[in-house]
């Protein structure tokens, strides 16, 4: 069987995080019950013009800059032509041959190796208005598609990148870093099953052939929710083209692209019903719209607003805190507010490694069980803080660390008030020495043991201290114990 | 003199010093559309109601001592293609015969705003496409000098109402000449503004980079007094200019000095008519006696104006009339009727044994957009989409879109070449006056022919003005053009004003 | 460039017309006699001339990010030729 390598790039649809659609003032809000969220602008009456939403614009500039674009000094509106249901003027409004940005890139990488870090470069970013929905109504009998037009004119930044990427794994990488960056930006929340995120993939085969490589056709990839689906899909897509290769021996040029859907529930992509018309979207400049022209003083401006990226950030965190690139990875992708947190935390304590614990495995664990979102925790990072400073200076027993841990979120407490109402307080070290002398005199047997070489024998010990005082700690309880036994 | 012979300035005054009401006023102007258009049909629908109610309320302000607009009470026809909030729009359109608005433009909300009294929608050609007001689905209208002639397009309802009396104000839109060409075959004054200086919010759109909206009046100063009421930045018109406008009122009689007038020699070449030469003629003579300096000025690329025109305003246009698909509003063609259409058409292709031509054959939903919009346009709208839809095809883009977005750059530099040389450029406005009715209806070409002197003032989105300058020996208006650059409204209308005035002298 | 009943065809699919067999040759006819005209653009020497495809040249004309009333579902539904009081009806969309 010849080798084959997979070529994907995939064109990512965002909607921009305003409050206002693209040219007019309805909201953009979620969920809100079909066609109440129209205008005169949006149901493209006769007469309604468009007015383009400065915020829109400015979201995408950002994302441009932080995807390293270039930002074109001048760009322009142009008008996607095509008669669908979903798009009551008849064209979109898009942008052509002049997007507001372009040729920028984005690395990715994977925490377990499995494939080494890669840049995949981006072909541009440009912005337009996203259309309406249709869905079947079987109620309304006859079957005919209800339209709701209330996500008609909402702002979509589609991000189209270069066919860079080699697997579904590199395709699972690039979106998830890109919806990490889209969502520390705030420029979109990327909810995927609320449509504010939505992938195609574009997917071919090259193949190495005794008379040199060979190219299959570009099939596009619709239907796809989530980001599994795409993983799923391209895997799928691979081996179906393979299989299509062996069979009919087409290569790119000989096949139109064709588009096929992803059935996630069969796993397989279905041939989709081209379009009744050869595509000739006729675009050409909407007239109703100014060009934007953007100044180096502005973009300027705007560079020095950008906010640190998550790449950026994962540099800082091993640079700065001396964190492990895996440590930095999970705590850049719990997000923003955690990271947050993290420096605040580590601001009051000191110990970035420390604060990276607690706050990727204690919080995490403690917000799992207790079903909470991060948002819900009653706990500052200024007392998780304290408790870690308190640890560090063995003012509190790390064994029982835990237990104030979980009692301050319970109470809303600070460590110093939980540990008193536990009656929990650093033991001397001259009461541990006490105690361990007590223990060993009255456990001869261990002490042989240990003298024979079963320094193991030491645990039995250990629970005994335990229970005479809850605050010992056991390494400790340990160590003395052994330095005592040498002494004999 | 009857109310209705009297200037809407003079109406104003009259109306102020409370010699007569609005309701007196609006009653007169009723009366004479019942009288007359009858003949004429400039009018889609009289708000004859509505209208009252609006002079009422004026009436009753004024009694009231409360401020009142520019326009307090006098009568404003409005072109039906103008969005008026729950009133139909129906751009003479079988299309939108049934639509309401539910908003205004922002004219007609200016208009409302300057209390005006809006006393009905005025006919044209089908989405103001066309020169003769034929292209109306509803009815023709017919000049008001002779009944067996056009009053020229698209505005023809708008220049016929006021040229026959029956408004003394009226509203008209210009695309390539719409405003400009129908008030020189009606005998009254058409101005159309600069790109952008009147809001196209509400306008239904025909070639939106070409497209504004003008008044239409009896004389020069009425065409002042409207012109400044709708005039104006709008934030809702994204090509609006941010600019202030003028009171083109308080300023339409102050003579201009120095005046330097431009006049192009090829506007005076074969194909003008003798008599409307001569009027022309007359109208520079005019000038001169007033002691403008007259100056002869090239402006090299005017003869390409329809056909850059006709390229770009189609191309405008097919994007444009997209919207109406019978889906969201507009005319749908019956669903069964589709239905049936395409089951006989797969019959037929399985009968002759031709399956692949039966699977070929359309889903019913793109088949109900064609046969709605089929049966919505009429012939002229439909050869325009096609012809805008071609020249933006793949392929022919460059050769034809963008081509004539070149050559109307170059007109444009014409244009500005020649106003550093003069104050105002003087042209005849049409090469002849009214036509026969039914002349050109089947002759898309020679139809567009009849912009000749006017789509460069669009293309260049300059201000131009139309005013009457005689009569033909058979009793047609005669009229000419005036342009200015852009922004020049003021200087357009006092220039305007001093040949008025003097003729009348 | 000629213009072939084709041509005419293809522009009516696009622009979601039909045209009738007996309207073909008319249209076609009328159609490139004025694409036949409109053909004088190309005695012009438009090298290095900037297409125009505005009237005035504004640049950044932007609105504020501010959410306005929307207007009621039964003004937005109102002109619609079928709908169901939540949204427009239409035969069922084939594709997707
Ligand atoms: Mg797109
Ligand atoms: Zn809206």
């Amino acid at each position: 069987m010849p080798d084959y390598t997979t070529i994907i790039g995939l064109e990512v649809h965002v909607q921009l995080a305003t409050h206002s659609k693209l040219f007019c003032g309805c909201s953009t809000r979620f969920g809100a019950e079909p066609n109440t969220q129209t205008c005169p602008v949006c149901l493209g009456l006769p007469g309604a013009l468009p007015v383009m939403n400065a915020e829109a614009v400015r979201l995408a500039v950002m994302t441009g800059l932080a995807l390293d674009c270039e930002i074109p000094a001048y760009t322009k509106w142009d008008r996607k032509q095509y008669f669908y249901p979903d798009l009551p003027k008849g064209y979109q409004i898009s942008q052509y041959d002049l997007p507001l940005t372009q040729k920028g890139r984005l690395e990715i990488r994977d925490d377990k190796e499995r494939f080494a870090s890669k840049e995949v470069r981006i072909t541009r970013a440009h912005l337009e208005e996203d259309a309406g929905k249709s869905s079947h109504d079987e109620a309304a009998g006859k079957g005919d598609s209800l339209i709701d037009l209330n996500r008609t004119g909402t702002p979509l930044l589609e991000i189209v990148s270069e066919p860079d990427l080699r697997n579904s794994l590199e395709a699972r990488a690039y979106l998830d870093e890109l919806k990490l960056l889209l969502t520390y930006l705030g420029v979109s929340d990327c909810n995927m099953q609320e449509g504010s995120l939505r992938v195609d993939a574009n997917v071919n085969l090259h193949i190495e052939t005794p008379a040199g490589k060979v190219a299959t056709p570009i099939v596009e990839i619709k239907n796809l929710n989530s980001f599994r689906a795409v993983e799923r899909a391209l895997d799928y897509e691979a081996q179906r083209q393979f299989r299509e290769w062996e069979e009919t021996g087409k290569k790119l040029g000989e096949a139109p692209k064709t588009t096929r859907g992803w059935d996630d529930v069969a796993g397989k992509t279905k041939a989709q019903r081209s379009k009744e018309e050869s595509a000739d979207y006729r675009y050409f400049p909407d007239p109703d719209l100014a060009p934007v022209r953007t100044s180096p003083e502005q973009l300027a401006k705007a560079r020095a607003e950008l906010p640190p990226r998550p790449a950026e950030l994962r540099e800082q965190l091993t640079r700065e805190h001396k964190l492990s690139p895996y440590d930095a990875g999970v705590l850049v992708n719990l997000g923003r507010p955690v990271l947050d947190y993290f420096f605040a935390v580590v601001a009051k304590c000191g110990d970035a490694k420390a604060a990276c614990n607690w706050i990727t495995q204690d919080i995490q664990r403690t917000l799992k069980y207790r079903d909470r979102e991060f948002a819900e925790l009653n706990l500052p990072a200024e007392r998780l803080g304290e408790l870690i400073a308190l640890v560090a200076k063995g003012e509190l027993p790390t064994a029982r660390s835990r237990e104030v841990f979980e009692a301050m979120i319970d109470s809303g407490d600070d460590a110093h008030s939980v540990m008193q109402q536990l009656g929990i307080g650093a033991v001397d070290e001259s009461e541990l020495i006490a105690l361990c002398q007590e223990l060993l005199a009255a456990n001869p047997r261990v002490v042989d043991d240990v003298k024979n070489g079963k320094q193991q024998a030491i645990g039995a010990l250990i629970g005994q201290a335990k229970k005479k005082n809850p605050n010992a700690d056991p390494a400790r309880i340990r160590e003395l114990c052994l330095e005592l036994i040498a002494k004999m | 003199m009857a109310l209705v012979d009297l200037s809407a300035t003079e109406q104003r005054a009259k109306l102020n010093a409370r010699e007569v009401t609005a309701v007196e006023l609006a009653q007169a102007y009723l009366a004479r559309i019942a009288a007359k258009d009858g003949e004429i049909g400039a009018f889609l629908r009289v708000t004859g109601e509505a209208a009252l109610a609006q002079a009422a309320e004026v009436d009753r302000k004024r009694a009231a001592g409360e401020p009142l607009g520019l326009l307090a009470g006098l009568p404003v026809a409005v072109k039906d293609v103008l969005c008026q909030q729950g009133e139909l729009t129906t751009c003479a359109s079988r299309m939108l015969e049934h639509f309401r608005s539910p908003y205004d433009s922002t004219v007609v909300a200016k208009l409302k705003a300057a209390d005006a009294v809006l006393i009905g929608r005025t006919n044209m050609d089908e989405f103001a496409m066309g020169g003769s007001t034929e292209n109306s689905a509803f009815q023709p209208t017919r000049n008001p000098h002779d009944l067996t002639r056009s009053p020229g397009g698209s505005s023809g309802g708008a220049a016929a109402c006021v040229a026959a009396k029956m408004a003394p104000l009226s509203i008209g839109t210009d695309t390539g000449g719409s405003i400009r060409q129908p008030a020189g075959l009606c005998g009254c004054v058409g101005l159309k503004p600069t790109y952008g200086r009147v809001s196209r919010y509400g306008l239904v759109a025909f070639a939106s980079s070409l497209d504004q909206v003008g008044p239409l009046a009896s004389t020069v100063e009425d065409t002042a007094l409207l012109m400044e009421a709708i005039a104006g930045h709008d934030p809702r018109d994204s090509t609006s200019l941010p600019v202030e406008s003028p009171k083109f009122s308080q300023t339409v009689n102050q003579p201009l000095k120095d005046l330097r007038i431009g006049i192009v020699p090829e506007h005076f070449a074969a194909g003008l008519d003798p008599e409307m030469e001569a009027a022309v003629r007359g109208a520079i003579e005019v000038y001169k006696s007033l002691g403008a300096k007259i100056v002869e000025v090239d402006l090299p690329h005017g003869k390409y104006g329809v056909a850059a025109y006709y390229v770009i305003a189609p191309c405008e246009a097919s994007s444009n009339l997209s919207r109406y698909d019978g889906i969201h509003y507009g005319h749908r063609a019956s669903e069964p009727a589709v239905e049936a259409e395409l089951a006989a058409e797969r019959a037929e292709a399985l009968a002759r044994g031709d399956k692949a031509a039966a699977e070929a054959v359309e889903s019913t939903l793109v088949r109900l957009y064609r046969r709605s919009r089929t049966e919505g346009f009429g012939a002229e709208v439909k050869r325009r989409i096609m012809i805008g839809a071609y020249a933006l095809s793949a392929g022919y883009y460059d050769a034809y879109y963008l081509k004539a977005l070149k050559v109307r750059r170059l007109i444009r530099q014409d244009f500005d070449r020649a106003f550093s040389q003069v104050d105002l450029i003087l042209s005849p406005v049409t090469a002849a006056p009214a036509f026969k009715l039914g002349k050109l209806v089947d002759d898309p070409l020679q139809m567009y022919l009849v912009d000749l002197y006017t789509v460069t003032a669009n293309l260049a989105g300059i201000p131009a003005i139309s005013l009457p300058c005689g009569m033909s020996k058979s009793g047609l208006p005669l009229g000419f053009q005036l342009l200015a650059p852009p922004l020049e409204e003021e200087r357009l209308l006092r220039g305007a004003r001093m040949c008025e005035e003097k003729r009348k002298s | 460039m000629a213009v072939s009943r084709q041509d005419v065809e293809k522009a009516a699919l696009l622009g979601r017309l039909l045209v009738s067999p007996d309207e073909l040759e008319h249209l076609t006819a009328q159609v490139a006699e004025i694409l036949a005209y409109v053909e004088q653009l190309g005695e012009v020497d438009t090298t290095s001339v900037e297409p125009m495809a505005h009237a005035v040249e504004l640049v950044n004309v932007f609105r504020e990010d501010k959410v306005a009333p929307s207007l009621p579902r039964e003004a937005a539904l109102a002109n619609a030729p079928h709908h169901n009081e939540q949204g427009f009806l239409v035969p069922a969309v084939l594709g997707e």
